[in-house]
């Protein structure tokens, strides 16, 4: 095994162009355990942690560009407001030593269904700013993730930072599993009202082979609100159409039988979790309603 | 390959390092400091736990290499840590010992025959009295992570909530005491803190 400890992110992409099979490493909460238990021997790890930038991160207008190595304790800290949905996931991954290490880069390169950053990533709309010595390119969240712990990198491809949508109204997390902490979901839901487009957007975790959104759900929601004109009224959502949303959530999920549940323990879940992270992102949505009413008044 | 860390204020050095290895095996089998326990290899129980650059982390699931140049803090150095906290940095740390501890008197730690019951014969560091008060420690395996977590959470958090606690620890799992004997020792430790402010 080679240890290759590139100083830049220029060196990082030239080392991963000369050794396509080198294991970047970053926290090292996913690669350390592999090779802990013998799952694995890389040829080459890649350490990233002398590249700064990879652990810096930038609120700008539209977007936050978010590092890939940024730990999840830093994105608890410093972006609730901007990214609350990826906040509350990041709270709900493991214990603090994980969450000191850890970050969204190494769970999209694991990719599995069951990391907790996806869900609050595809409801909040992202891409991945990924870079090889070819060039860079964006890849939309909904194009990344390929197939079970599979994503959409090239094997001289390095993560580079997530460009994520600023909230522009509230966002919800919700994991099931059998304690507060050290857990891995059973099954998982994020859910971002986005005002200003109008649109709901979701993500499932670990009830498929992949991070999925609630495609249909979110179609039906969004015709539902819109024909309502809950958007301008805020009033309460008909529990018809919460109903029939966490039906779609829970339909669109294809989860299996597993040692942490069932599948259709999981497809019950994932409706109940649809319909109260829907609940109370939209109460937040009519308090900001209120609140502003009163600011003027 | 060579690797090179301070770990409790010294700069340390260990040669033959495999490129897959642990900083937990560095730091026991090399370093001779087998104060951080190895339990699981896999970040779940948190008896590895020990600071990088202030930060408590599972010294398991970083490997050696990406400790090059680091500052780290084991349960070896956590009386002279606290100390050094106490006279140099009131009110924060430094993440290390600006004046250090030689591994010499890091590995005094090992029995020699003091009493390992009441820890007489060594300097401890507030909360390693407060635990041993407390009746927090059994077998002691869980004891030096929990240790060195404890220890962080009061130099961030003077007078933590039972909810603090909680969450500050939920990476450290011990198997004898029932975790209650533990909170008791982090409220006892924070009280005694508040009492010499
Ligand atoms: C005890 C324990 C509990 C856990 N609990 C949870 C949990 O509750 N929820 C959860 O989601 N995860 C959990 N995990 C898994 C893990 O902590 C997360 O997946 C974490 O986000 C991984 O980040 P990392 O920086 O440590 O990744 P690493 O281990 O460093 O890397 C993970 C993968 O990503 C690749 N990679 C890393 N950075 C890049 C990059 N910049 N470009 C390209 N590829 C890259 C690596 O090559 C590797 O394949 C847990 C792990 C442990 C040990
Ligand atoms: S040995 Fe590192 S967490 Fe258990
Ligand atoms: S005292 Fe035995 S594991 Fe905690």
């Amino acid at each position: 095994m080679d240890f290759l400890r590139p100083a830049s992110w220029e060196e990082a992409l030239a080392a991963k162009a000369e050794h396509p099979t080198a294991v970047p490493i970053a926290g090292g909460t996913d690669v350390m355990v592999e090779i802990n238990f013998d799952h694995r021997r890389p040829e080459y790890l890649l350490d990233l942690n002398r590249i700064g930038e990879l652990s810096e991160w930038e609120v700008g207008e539209e977007n936050v560009l978010l590092g890939a190595s940024v730990p999840y304790s830093a994105i608890m800290e410093n972006l609730r407001t901007e990214l609350p949905g990826l906040a509350l996931a990041s709270h709900t991954v493991a214990s603090p030593q994980i969450r000191n290490r850890g970050g969204v880069g190494g769970n999209l390169g694991t990719a599995s269904p069951a990391g907790d950053a996806h869900p609050a990533l595809l409801a909040a709309d992202c891409e991945v700013e990924v870079e090889s010595v070819r060039g860079s390119r964006l890849i939309p969240i909904d194009a990344f993730y390929t197939g079970v712990k599979r994503n959409a990198l090239a094997a001289d491809e390095l993560i580079k930072r997530v460009h994520i949508k600023k909230a522009d109204g509230p966002q919800q997390y919700s994991k099931v599993g059998t304690r507060n902490a050290m857990v891995i979901a059973v099954c998982a839901f994020g859910i971002a009202l986005h005002p200003e487009t109008r649109t709901v957007r979701t993500g499932i975790g670990s009830a498929a082979p992949t991070p999925i959104r609630a495609k249909a759900a979110e179609e039906f929601l969004n015709a539902a609100l819109e024909e309502g004109g809950f958007w301008e009224s805020r009033k309460i959502i008909t529990p018809s159409i919460a109903k029939q949303f966490a039906e779609l959530a829970s339909g669109s999920a294809n989860p299996i039988d597993d040692v942490r549940g069932t599948a259709s323990y999981r497809r019950h879940a994932v409706g109940i979790m649809a319909r109260r992270t829907l609940g109370w992102t939209w109460e937040s949505y009519r308090g900001e309603g209120r609140s502003s009413i009163e600011g003027v008044a | 390959m060579r690797v090179n860390f301070t770990v409790n204020g010294r700069q340390q050095e260990a040669d033959d390092v495999w490129e897959g290895e642990s900083l937990l095996y560095v730091l026991r089998e090399r370093m001779g400091l087998p104060g951080s326990k190895n339990a699981c290899e896999q970040g779940e129980c948190g008896s590895c736990t020990v600071r990088l650059n202030g930060l408590p982390v599972c010294s398991c699931l970083v490997a050696a290499g990406q400790a090059e140049g680091s500052e780290i803090v084991t349960v070896e150095g956590l009386a002279d840590y606290a100390k050094h906290r106490d006279d140099s940095h009131p009110g924060g740390g430094c993440g290390s010992v600006c004046g250090g501890t030689s591994l010499q008197e890091a590995r005094q730690w090992q029995a020699k025959g003091t009493d390992g019951q009441t820890g007489e014969g060594g300097q401890l560091s507030p909360i390693q009295q407060a635990f041993i008060d407390a009746g927090a420690v059994q077998c002691g395996f869980c004891t030096p992570g929990l240790l060195v977590a404890a220890d962080e959470l009061l130099e961030r958090n003077a007078s933590p909530s039972d909810a603090d606690i909680r969450e500050a620890l939920s990476g450290n799992l011990c198997r004898c005491t029932g975790y209650e004997t533990i909170l008791d020792a982090v409220r006892l430790a924070a009280a005694r803190q508040e009492e010499t402010v």
